[in-house]
């Protein structure tokens, strides 16, 4: 196993929202959680992940959700069991859009 | 140890338990007073016949004698392993031996089990560890299964298993490690009759495992999680 | 709209089985009530281990819900896993829901933490048994392709009422572990035909194990978990001596059957091999025609 952590500078920080959870932790899959870090310039993530060396790709990924979305001020946890790139990408925009939704409806 | 020897030490002499087959049934005395002995030998597969068995006698005695103690002896390998088992529906089986046990219980009858020899795999879920507290003897083997095969089905290596084990209770074969857990809530060493004779009095009416599991060590989440459900 | 119970996750079965909305999570992934054992075995965590509870309505009525997550660990019982269940349980006696629902999908007790596993397995059922006591009805929906075995098998049938769909099985022990004990003779694991006859839920539906057949849809499974609420059944000597009278029953009819489909021709059904082709709808029909039993 391996713990990864990535800070990312973003612009786009939500209002406060509860903890939102996709994914599952199940072989080739993920759960992203993501959680509100008031005031901060940042999008913090957490990798936990079964695999190991594999910490370029998470960095790329990483970034390159940050390009679609560029969010600040939010914690992005992760427990993945050796989920491709793709499907990490999939879960991250999933995740992204949840909380888009959420914080649509607060608006 | 054999359940011969067993019962002469636990109880007063000339008990009336019998046994057939693999089910042992009957009554004995503990310094006068009567008690129901309900359990099985020679390392039973529980199958259905035999949880069937089982749970006819507690209901006998829930019927017929209000207020008498159960001693539930356990000696198992486990849940019977075969199709016809599944196809009838043992978990059923099962569950309604857990669920006269659990009767006894809310009609205050104390319920005290006892493995004297194996509980392995699921063999003592709904018997010995539904009863008011379960205890063990020292040389009991308690174990959900054997460390190789662990290995095997978790795809951990076994001395990565072996090693963990050492310190941490949660997951390897052991009377020892079930105590730490809260399971089982006391090794009897000694005389028998005499813990039998505590046991009975001192029977819990709450499930205090989790509470046990924390005070040893052995389970230090359990009964905290419980509460902050309860309480959230 | 059909939705497969299936292939939802539980977090999903549980947002569209409740009232849309309703449901609020205890410990949910944020309080990061994580196992404690399964990092020391390099194996990652789950950040609700693998269990969602909580509360929420159903058709405007409160209910207490716990679904298990069957693609993390098999659904095994761990020792945090269990506790969640127990604390659910136990808070149900303060609160008083129309029913505990839980949607089971578990092989067991989590061999990672196997000690925790089977011990919490009990206590689960002793805290499920004091909701009953008090007449709080639990109903268990059993729907997931991993099926409801081992400790969770055991567990279902202390529950009140028992829906299940084609898709889901119900059993104590896994056809691989009798198959590696006894030859493939004994149960060939790999006849998907064999197992699904042995332990799904139309085998379970006839025999009666199950309450209910329904398609595999969530909304099938809210319909019949709506029409349960508050329907607690007894437990008293009277009633458990009904059910022992029904397990002598059955060993009597059906001890000498070789396979299910034995079993359903007892029972009445005219051609036992149309069994596996049929709707859930049409088992209804079926059942009502053949001289099933029931509780």
């Amino acid at each position: 196993m391996e713990k990864l952590q990535f800070q990312l500078v973003g612009d786009k920080a939500p209002a406060a929202f509860i903890p939102i959870l996709v994914g599952v932790v199940g072989s080739g899959n993920l759960e992203v959680m993501i959680e509100p870090l008031a005031d901060s310039p940042t999008c913090r993530v957490d990798v936990i992940t079964s695999a190991q060396g594999f910490a370029p790709i998470w960095r790329a990924v990483m970034q390159d959700f940050q390009e679609r979305h560029g969010l600040a001020g939010i914690a992005i946890s992760i427990n993945d069991m050796g989920a491709t790139p793709a499907v990490v990408s999939l879960r991250l925009d999933q995740a992204a859009a949840a909380l888009h939704g959420l914080t649509k409806d607060n608006a | 140890m054999n359940w011969e020897p067993l019962l002469d030490a636990l109880f007063d002499a000339g008990h009336q338990v019998n046994c057939s087959g693999d089910l042992l049934t009957g009554t004995a005395e503990v310094q006068g007073r009567t008690v129901a002995v309900v359990g099985t030998t020679n390392h039973a597969a529980i199958g259905i016949e035999l949880a069937l068995a089982q749970a006819g006698a507690v209901l006998s005695v829930v019927r017929g004698h209000p207020g008498r103690p159960i001693v539930l002896l356990v000696d198992t390998q486990g849940q019977r392993l075969r199709h016809r088992d599944e196809l009838l529906g043992i978990n059923r089986y099962m569950a309604h031996l857990g669920c006269c046990i659990e009767l006894a219980r809310r009609q205050h009858h104390a319920v005290i089990g006892l493995v004297y020899d194996q509980a392995l795999s699921g063999g003592f879920i709904t018997s010995g560890l539904i009863a008011d507290a379960c205890y063990a003897l020292p040389e009991a083997e308690i174990r959900v299964m054997r460390l190789p095969a662990m290995a095997r089905v978790t795809k951990i290596d076994e001395e990565r298993l072996t090693e963990l084990s050492k310190s941490n209770p949660v997951f390897a074969p052991g009377v020892e490690n079930f105590v730490a857990m809260g399971g089982i809530r006391a090794l009897w060493r000694g005389d028998l009759q005499a813990q039998l004779r505590i046991a009975l009095e001192n029977s819990p009416i709450v499930d205090q495992r989790s509470l046990d599991g924390a005070a040893r060590g052995g389970r230090k989440l359990a009964a905290m999680v419980v509460e902050r459900v309860v309480e959230a | 709209m059909n939705r497969s119970f299936a292939e939802s996750t539980a977090r999903e079965r549980v947002a569209h089985l409740l009232d849309a909305k309703s449901f609020i999570e205890i410990l949910g992934p944020g309080e990061r009530v994580v196992s404690p054992h399964l990092a020391l075995l390099g194996v990652p965590s789950s950040f609700d281990d693998g269990v969602v509870i909580g509360h929420g309505t159903l058709n405007g009525q409160l209910v207490f819900i716990a679904a298990q997550e069957g693609e993390f660990m098999g659904g095994g019982v761990g020792e945090v896993h269990g506790a969640k269940l127990v604390g659910l349980f136990k808070r149900a006696l303060r609160d008083k829901p129309a029913a505990v629902i839980v949607l089971a999908e578990s092989g067991g007790v989590r061999l990672h933490e196997a000690n925790a596993g089977l011990i919490a397995v009990s206590e689960v059922m002793r805290a499920l048994l004091d909701a009953r006591a008090q007449g709080i009805p639990v109903i268990m929906l059993i729907g997931g392709a991993n099926g409801c075995f081992g400790g969770m098998g055991l567990i279902a049938r202390c529950a009140d009422h028992v829906v299940m769909s084609d898709l889901g099985r119900l059993a104590m022990s896994g056809p691989e572990v009798i198959e590696s004990s006894h030859g493939v003779e004994e149960y060939d694991s790999r006849d998907r035909a064999l197992v699904w006859r042995t332990t799904g839920g139309k085998h379970r539906y006839l025999i009666g194990d199950c309450d209910q057949l329904v398609e595999d849809d969530v909304d099938a499974f809210r319909h019949a978990a709506i029409g349960l609420l508050g329907q607690s059944m007894s437990l008293s000597l009277l009633a458990l001596e009904a059910e022992h009278d029904l397990l002598s029953d059955r060993l009597t009819r059906f001890g000498e059957c070789r396979d299910a489909l034995d079993v359903w021709r007892l029972l009445g059904v005219p051609d036992p091999s149309i069994v596996a082709d049929l709707e859930a709808s049409e088992m209804f029909v079926l059942k009502s025609l053949a001289s099933g039993e029931s509780v």
